[in-house]
């Protein structure tokens, strides 16, 4: 058996692995699964307007979600959106395995090469440069909410036919949070205001910018008085991205929203009950995301929400790696993951067994949204259009 | 410094350490002969000669000595995956022989943006296990035994135990915790005592170890390293000011200290490998139980010793976000977190001793230290079996060690 054969196998098998789980779960039977599936035109629901986009900016394993063990992590996804959704069971990432790296590659719908821990643009256009350029939509109109520094510059890529004034303004709660603790006078908040995990060592410290709080805070409606007394309530900082994000919402209703939750990257700390609660967290703020959609005009009714990790974690059995801390092995398990898409249109109870690639997310939303992805290497997913 | 390993000449390795330097004189014909994705792993592993364990030198010798055997045809066939990796030019010009460690981390990063870290990983993952079929391993002077506890200062828990070993082994839910760990430190040392050897015999406590003093155990702990982990992060704290681009660039950075610029004194082996755990290992510096978890990986991996006992303790506990935000910074620790971490980096560390040779006779024992639940696993005991029978642990180390 070849390596690419072998790898076949493996990704089917954690993908079957998680089918019989969702099954005994949450009650998908057969008839609910689309084993060779083919392109139905949508039901007769209204076309969804808007979309929110949710990433887990730190893997979570198939052990630690959907897996037997797992289960008391994720109820919220396994009870509440699960049976709403299309689940995508073996969703495999072939690039490069650091998280703002990845999550580039989602943005871009193409395997972005540059180094993780640098702060520069994609190469290739973001989807929301493809959505601002073709459907001639306001800067206003897409937003992204992202966990730290590195980042910054997500939201446009360094293409020439797209790039400048055409990208998502990029909202860093963590950068806001140390602004305001900074123009308060504040003490040492390093440890708080650390930006990444995936550091062997707690290293990166936050560039804080008074007057882009300021600014921001013009734009979210919210003081810096306001915005610090809301973080005291917090427990963590994905609950302030969440925050933000809803912010957003209510004042702009953006019709393309990007959210990067980060907490579960703790994992790379190896304390595995601070993964365990980072997943737990995420998994009540999805859940939390999906109602404030429901719950606002601008959003219910008309939103498509995506839910995807950027990629696995390491095998407990891959001898290169030390199981759930890190993803740097590149074995099956940390490049397969799954991907859940839910609102009006999309077949609720329904697994997709094929394999598909996480740079389909984009040309997806394309065809969702109405633009063209033209640079993506990723091809639509047909099961939800 | 040379462009090609064909290039390298004796002096290029005049600013190894002593025995590094003379290994790598002894195999120069064969190291000129080896494709450059490959050498400067094997000299990351030579330059560090000195401070290795009895078992990696050995491994170490026998790898090169394997190498050396073949005919060049041999060693092409062998190495040919790796040869066929394509590096950049700038990879190329970097100092791989005098900085062998960065050059590793700049080649991981490139293997990954320019699509090479499968076909990477495939060619050392058939390489290792070439290696492993074709030289000896030294028969055990007595079986291994790892015995892991965890769980320390945890009043009541309802987290489910050892679920990811019940499978392997017996778990016994009537454990009398009485004298129990009298009866783990009688059979860590009486072990050691039988067979004496450097490093074959470890203990690792995430809070202080004085509880097992014994010339013959190799001994690390959390609480010993406190001065040498504040001023690590002092260190850090400087290369981040000193705007180090990165964290390859501040891993190879750390690579460069040595354990004199921490205070370190004494085993300068077991220094060295002190210094290895904080600064190679993310989160030891920080949190005691991924520091038991991690000391104890490496040591398995590394000294392959036939004993290893780990204790876990509690470690600190993350404030969150409006905690930190209030302002108050109590030195708390969290028992039940710690229990947690404990009980998966129990589960690691039966799996890296099922790494070793002599896997099938090995033996693992792991308790909720002061309580009624244990596993073992081990020749004698079948999987899957759960016991409700009332023993000690020393009846349950009796069967197995």
């Amino acid at each position: 058996m070849t390596s690419a054969e072998r790898e076949k196998c493996s990704s089917e098998s954690v993908s079957l692995n998680r089918r019989n789980f969702l099954r005994a779960a949450t009650g998908i039977g057969l008839g609910g699964s689309l084993f060779s599936f083919a392109p139905v035109p949508a039901l007769a629901l209204p076309g969804a307007k808007k979309v929110v986009v949710v990433t887990f900016g730190g893997g979570a394993r198939d052990e630690e979600t959907f897996m037997p063990d797992g289960q008391e992590n994720i109820p919220h996804l396994l009870n509440e959106l699960i049976p709403r959704a299309t689940f995508f069971s073996q969703v495999i990432n072939r690039g490069i395995l650091g998280h703002y790296v990845a999550t580039a590659s989602l943005a871009t719908g193409a395997y972005e090469t540059f180094n993780n821990f640098a702060a520069v643009a994609p190469d290739n256009p973001t989807v929301f440069e493809y959505f601002r350029k073709d459907l001639k939509r306001p800067e206003t109109d897409a937003w992204v909410v992202a966990p730290s520094n590195g980042f910054a510059r997500i939201g446009q890529s360094g293409n020439r036919l797209y790039g400048p004034g055409l990208g998502a303004e990029v909202i860093l709660p963590k950068r806001l949070l140390a602004a305001a603790l900074n123009s308060s006078g504040t003490r040492d908040y390093d440890h708080l205001l650390r930006d990444s995990y995936e550091s062997p060592v707690y290293l990166q410290a936050l560039a804080s910018d008074t007057e882009e709080l300021h600014r921001l805070g013009e734009i979210l409606k919210l003081s810096v008085e306001d915005f610090t007394r809301l973080a005291r309530s917090l427990m963590s900082a994905d609950e302030l991205s969440v925050f933000v994000a809803h912010q957003l919402m209510r004042r702009f209703a953006p019709s393309l929203l990007w959210i990067t939750l980060h907490d579960m990257d703790i994992a790379h700390s190896g304390t595995f009950s601070l993964y365990l609660e980072g997943i737990q967290r995420s998994d009540q703020l999805c859940s939390d995301i999906w109602k404030m959609i429901q719950s606002e005009p601008e959003y219910a009714g008309k939103t498509t929400m995506f839910i995807l990790p950027d990629f696995g974690r390491d095998s407990d059995t891959e001898s290169g790696g030390n199981g759930f801390q890190h993803h740097r092995t590149g074995d099956v398990r940390s490049r397969t993951t799954w991907m859940m898409a839910l609102g009006p249109g999309i077949r609720e109870n329904v697994i997709v067994e094929r394999p598909v690639e996480s740079v389909d997310l984009v040309p997806t939303l394309g065809s969702l949204l109405g633009f063209q992805a033209k640079l993506s290497s990723g091809k639509p997913l047909t099961e939800i259009l | 410094m040379p462009i090609s390993p064909s290039g390298l000449k004796a002096e290029d390795f005049a600013k190894y350490p002593p025995g590094a330097r003379q290994l790598a004189t002894s195999y120069l014909p064969l190291l000129k002969d080896l494709p450059l994705a490959f050498l400067p792993l094997l000299l990351r592993e030579i330059i560090q000669y000195d401070w290795k364990f009895p078992a990696e030198r050995r491994d170490l010798d026998r790898q090169l000595s394997y190498l050396a055997s073949l005919s060049a045809g041999e060693r092409r066939a062998t190495l040919a995956s790796f040869a066929e990796l394509k590096l950049s030019p700038s990879l190329e010009q970097l100092d791989w022989v005098g900085t062998p460690v960065r050059f590793s981390e700049q080649l991981t990063a490139y293997l990954w943006a320019s699509h090479q870290i499968d076909s990477f990983r495939s060619a050392a993952v058939a390489y290792v296990q070439k290696l492993d079929s074709v030289t000896p391993t030294d028969p055990l002077p007595m079986p291994r035994l790892a015995i892991v506890l965890i769980g320390q200062g945890v009043a009541e828990n309802k987290y489910r135990l050892f679920r990811k070993l019940r499978r392997q082994g017996v778990y016994y839910k009537q454990v009398d915790p009485r004298n129990g760990l009298e009866s783990v430190l009688e059979v860590v040392a009486r072990r050691a005592h039988a067979h004496p050897a450097p490093f074959a015999h470890w203990y690792i406590d995430g809070g202080s170890a004085e509880i097992l003093r014994s010339g013959e155990i190799s001994r690390v702990s959390y609480q010993s390293l406190a001065p040498v982990r504040a001023a690590l992060l002092n260190h850090i704290q400087k290369i981040a000011q000193s705007n180090t681009p990165g964290p390859e660039a501040l891993v190879a950075a750390l690579a460069q200290m040595q354990p004199a610029e921490l205070g370190m004194s004494g085993d300068s082996v077991l220094n060295r490998f002190q210094l290895d755990l904080l600064t190679q290992g993310s989160g030891t510096q920080v949190f005691s139980t991924t520091f038991v978890q991690w000391a104890a990986r490496e040591a398995l991996r590394r000294a392959q010793p036939v004993t290893m006992f780990a204790r876990f303790a509690p470690r600190q506990r993350e404030r969150p976000l409006n905690e930190l935000l209030a302002g108050a910074f109590p030195n708390e620790m969290d028992p039940h977190g710690a229990l947690v971490d404990a009980d998966m980096g129990g589960y690691y560390t039966w799996l890296n001793q099922q790494r070793l040779s002599g896997a099938e006779k090995s033996s693992f024992l792991i308790w909720f230290e002061d309580h009624a639940e244990a596993l073992a696993v081990g020749p004698a005991l079948k999987g899957g079996v759960e016991s409700g029978e009332r023993v000690s642990l020393a009846q349950i180390l009796d069967s197995i060690a």
